[in-house]
């Protein structure tokens, strides 16, 4: 029914903003990619980020029409397919999901060759660090930056045991798990009356201090040169060594993971977890004790971590303070959060999305990371709950109505 | 001994403060853990590198001069603030009104890109930075202050001062801490939230890029990884002097510089930062607001 005055006017407005959003983007790479030497200054290389910009302007520009009219079509479709996925979730029985996933996850293995199933095997160890995390940030509602922390003592206590001691993988792995689980009430107990933000330092600051320590603490760490030779595993004097059997034996990990962490969210912990989230004060009113709470969700989310840590570092036979970064903790927080928090299937999700999205993205090499970087912000945009929000998270972390530090003073 | 590695801390200090602004500026407003700030200042640096190549290859100017130092900082603030601003635009923007982590992932996608965006436009390895005050400096009784160090903190109280009579004596500093109160009240006596809350991303990214020319001419190496620390480091002054206040941000800059040198000096340099996490740690122990965060009692 649009005049064609009108139509002209409904793409004109958005067509200038495409023109001046390239030609910003354009403006703002040339510093960086200019090279003085080159003929024309090297200006080819900003005029294709600027085309870039304009054919991404452009492409939203068309989907959003065809899904809806305005700017934001594009999120509501998303929105929209969001939605259906997690009611058809919802409709189905939880057991039978996860039976199909099960036989899925033992079977597809079978038919891949060793370079696939070592990236299955590493979602494995990210599936139990994000489930583990998830415990944390998910349920409990405090942001920890240094869950890496954890994990570096998980693999520690294996390296360190197995080549001092001689101890084997299956004696390491409840005493990592449960030095893990040590270290995260260790950390809990000065941060119980942390809030928000000022938690997220003291973990970052934590998990930092544990790394540094691992690489300068050379009479025991061997510093940056790492742990080698670490024992693999033995079952019934059989020895794990092949990609196939680490994978099974993560698989193992990865279902008590699930079922454990999925028990605990519809225990009374569980739930008091989630109302200790939603509003601590609330929580506290109605008997719950925040401090044992508190503790328990960093106790149990190390745990896993710990576990995760031993398997890994007998899986690699060798570890360094490089594997524990404060990056490593980003990507897993990621995975919690862009699977959608306190969602189990949602958390493996993420974890598999962001281990196997940068594998297929190898064939970029250079402009894996690019990439990367700028999608976690485009999937944060278009879906900020997450790919599988869950079903009992409808507060958000930090009610809106808090009261906030008065700030610029 | 002690005087000069006061004196190192100081410079370090003033250097972490001017970033440490940024993200306390940022986080007094919106709340959000700012994380690709320090990538904002890295991008300061390579300003300062592509700036003095620029002048150098033209011979337009003599690189040596006071005019090329001048033009370094403008052309790095200039860039920077309009970073700031895009960045606020396109990751943030959005996601107002959403769940409180889903901005810190859209920070951390940023900064992953950005620093890989410099990677691959400027290589991977060390740059040099032109350093435009070799020699000079006062010589004290067992300590000595180079020329460049007296610049670092003079530029430092400068922008101070300057920011503090933006914020207290300028319509826009008024609005900006009205925003922060309380951004609904704001907003319904007619103050456009979004102008504030660029016009926040624009100051703190030009404090950003005056502290990437510093260090790069204090340590006269960058590479496209040196926001990261700085970041984290920026970070962690800001929450030890209280998130939120601009003078928190200032004294807790410049209390890690002195924490970090005197810790490096008389302790051991490996674990200078293990010194500054463990300081902050007991710190928030005995104060959970930071130095001169105000203890917010719960409200039920």
């Amino acid at each position: 029914m649009t005049t064609p005055a009108r139509s002209v006017a409904l793409i004109r407005r958005p067509l200038s903003r495409i023109v001046l959003a390239s030609l910003w983007f354009g403006l703002l790479s040339l510093p960086l990619m200019m090279e003085s030497q080159a003929p024309f200054f090297g200006l080819r290389r900003p005029l294709l980020v600027s085309a870039g910009v304009a054919v991404i302007g452009v492409l939203r520009l068309a989907v959003s029409r065809r899904a809806g009219s305005g700017a934001g079509g594009v999120q509501r479709a998303l929105g929209a397919t969001g939605r259906a996925v997690h009611h058809l979730v919802g409709q189905i029985d939880r057991r039978l999901l996860y039976a199909v996933g099960l036989a899925a996850a033992a079977l597809i293995p079978l038919g891949l060759n060793r370079y696939h199933i070592d990236i299955l095997t590493q979602v494995g160890i990210y599936v139990t660090l994000a489930l583990g995390l998830n415990i944390v940030v998910g349920l409990a509602g405090l942001l920890d930056l240094g869950y890496v922390a954890f994990y570096a003592v998980g693999a520690y206590a294996y390296g360190l045991l197995s080549t001092r001691v001689g101890l084997s993988f299956w004696e390491v792995l409840p005493l990592g798990a449960l030095l893990a689980a040590l270290f995260g009430v260790l950390l809990g107990i000065p941060v119980l009356r942390l809030r928000g933000d000022y938690l997220a330092i003291v973990t970052l600051g934590f998990g930092e201090m544990i790394r540094i320590t691992l690489n300068n603490w050379d009479s025991v760490t061997r510093g940056p040169n790492g742990i080698l030779g670490i024992a693999r595993p033995k079952i019934l004097g059989f020895t794990i060594s092949t990609p196939i059997q680490y994978y099974y034996l993560i698989l193992a990990l990865v279902l008590l993971t699930v079922f454990v962490v999925e028990r605990l969210n519809r225990s009374r912990i569980g739930r008091a977890w989630t109302a200790m989230r939603d509003d601590d004060v609330a929580a506290e009113a109605m008997g719950i004790n925040l401090v044992k709470t508190k503790l328990l969700a960093f106790g149990l989310g190390a745990t896993w971590a710990g576990s995760a840590g031993v398997f890994f570092a007998s899986k690699m036979t060798f570890i360094s303070p490089e594997s524990f970064t404060f990056f490593e903790s980003v990507i897993i927080l990621c995975m919690v959060v862009l699977g959608g928090m306190g969602s189990v299937p949602g958390v493996i999700l993420g974890a598999a999305t962001l281990v196997i999205l940068p594998e297929i993205m190898r064939q970029f090499a250079l402009y894996r990371m690019l990439i990367f970087g700028g999608a976690m912000v485009v999937m944060m945009v278009m879906r900020p709950q997450g790919l599988v929000g869950s079903p009992r998270r409808k507060v958000a972390l930090g009610p809106k109505d808090r009261p906030r530090p008065t700030a610029v003073s | 001994m002690l005087l000069q590695q006061l004196i190192n801390g100081l410079t370090l200090g003033s250097v972490y403060a001017l970033i440490a602004l940024g993200y306390t500026m940022v986080y007094g407003i919106i709340e959000l853990i700012n994380f690709a700030h320090g990538e904002i200042y890295m991008l300061g640096a390579y300003m300062g590198i592509v700036t003095f190549g620029l002048l150098s290859t033209l011979h337009l100017i003599s690189p040596d001069s006071v005019v090329a130092l001048l033009l370094m900082m403008v052309v790095a603030m200039l860039f920077c603030g309009a970073c700031g601003v895009t960045m606020e635009r396109v990751a943030y923007r959005p996601l107002r009104g959403a769940s409180r982590l889903s901005p810190l992932i859209s920070a951390l996608g940023v900064s992953i890109f950005l620093q890989n965006f410099v990677m691959l436009a400027q290589g991977p390895r060390d740059k040099g930075f032109p350093n435009l005050f070799a020699g000079g400096g006062i010589d004290l009784p067992g300590a000595r202050i180079s020329a460049i160090q007296i610049f670092i903190m003079a530029t430092s109280v400068m922008m101070m001062i300057g920011l503090q009579l933006l914020v207290h004596r300028t319509k826009i500093g008024k609005a900006m801490r009205a925003t922060a109160q309380d951004m609904q009240m704001a907003c319904m006596v007619g103050i456009n939230v979004d102008r504030v809350i660029s016009v926040t991303f624009l100051v703190g990214s030009i404090l950003a890029g005056v502290a990437g020319i510093l260090v790069g001419m204090y340590y006269g190496l960058i590479n496209f990884f040196i926001g990261y620390i700085a970041g984290i480091k920026a970070f962690t002054a800001a929450v030890l002097g209280g998130i939120g206040k601009i003078q928190g941000a200032m004294l807790g800059g410049l209390l890690l510089g002195l924490i970090e040198s005197l810790g490096a000096g008389y302790i051991s340099s490996e674990y200078k930062d293990v010194f500054a996490f463990a300081i902050l740690i007991v710190v928030l122990i005995f104060r959970p607001s930071g130095l001169l965060g105000e203890d917010i009692s719960k409200r039920v």
